[in-house]
């Protein structure tokens, strides 16, 4: 990684300016001409490193429904489960974690009603219970990670 | 559990064409506001008080770089839980945000016997061994030592991306193709 592609992943985890030439005012602050900061996006989207750049939107606030669910999979079964737990849009991010409940994903629907729905149809189809279980209270959002 | 629906939180018809559009990602153009208009059917100006009006009211949580930290070398990444009394939760979780290597803080119903925990913390860390350190600190700082507690750390990803709302109805791929605009 190339000291412009740090500067861009350390500068832009949020705050991102809503202007007219906001790659510019970003640019600016950041030290970079417009040019280099769109060519860098572009780069680090294009390696994988960014999985988008644009909006994280509140769901909750939207009316939908995002839960952090988890299961319990025998490790011989784990891959082939794993490919119909990930076969739905609605999956977010799946986990493998250490512990006898080894299967983490995210589930984000628009429509909360939606959530049950999905839950029980990965239940019939894999065979497995799932573990459903929604923030109650969220302390902290600074996910932010230095380059 | 409250049952909006996108089609009713955006009366405006180009509001949900905006929210779809901009979830994509923003256009990587000198004038990205007024691309994203162009889809929606807004002037620039109008996408600009849109967005500003979204993160005010915080529908839009942060504008920016949404990154793959395993690609950056974050492959330490443990989810470490605790089964706090109801009546200490909020101490606790205010003790663990003030740690700077502590991500992501949430309470969490508990499920029975096989998972008692009820507070969760992410721990992103590029090294094993320090983010087990770092757990331990949490330990003894917050006064935790007589509590259930389990450290599972990622050994895999299969799949990551940001939430994505799926859209239901055809008016919004109308809406996509510039009917509107």
């Amino acid at each position: 990684m190339n000291d412009t592609e740090r500067t861009i992943i350390n500068g832009l985890q949020g705050g991102f300016p809503v202007c007219e030439r906001p790659f510019l005012a970003a640019a600016e602050r950041l030290g970079l001409s417009e040019e280099a900061l769109i060519d860098g996006l572009r780069g680090l989207l294009d390696a994988g490193v960014l999985s988008r750049f644009g909006p994280m939107y509140h769901a909750e606030r939207l009316g939908g429904a995002l839960s952090l669910v988890a299961m319990e999979i025998p490790a011989a079964d784990f891959e082939q489960i794993a490919g119909q737990v990930n076969a739905f849009p609605e999956v977010a991010h799946n986990y493998a974690r250490d512990h006898t409940f080894n299967m983490w994903f995210v589930l984000a629907t628009e429509k909360p009603e939606r959530k049950t729905e999905i839950l029980d149809e990965i239940e019939r189809i894999t065979g497995y219970r799932v573990y459903d279980m929604p923030k109650l209270t969220e302390y902290f959002v600074g996910l932010r990670l230095d380059v | 559990m409250n049952l909006i629906r996108l089609e009713e939180l955006f009366a405006d018809p180009r509001d949900l064409a905006l929210f779809h559009a901009l979830q994509e990602g923003l256009p990587l153009l000198a004038r990205p506001y007024a691309a994203l208009g162009e889809r929606a059917g807004y002037t620039e100006d109008e996408v600009i008080a849109r967005l500003e009006a979204w993160r005010t009211s915080g529908l839009i949580k942060r504008l920016g770089v949404i990154v793959r930290h395993r690609r950056l070398g974050y492959l330490a990444n443990a989810m470490v839980v605790w089964d706090v009394p109801d009546t200490e939760v909020r101490r606790v979780a205010a003790e663990l945000c003030q740690r700077s290597f502590v991500t992501l803080c949430y309470r969490r119903p508990r499920r029975g016997p096989d998972w008692p925990y009820n507070l969760f913390c992410m721990i992103h860390g590029q090294d094993r061994n320090r983010v087990e350190s770092q757990v331990r600190q949490l330990i003894d700082d917050c006064g935790m030592a007589s509590w259930p507690t389990a450290t599972l750390f990622s050994s895999r990803c299969f799949k990551q991306r940001g939430a994505r709302y799926i859209p239901e109805n055809r008016m919004v791929s109308s809406v996509r193709h510039g009917q509107y605009a």
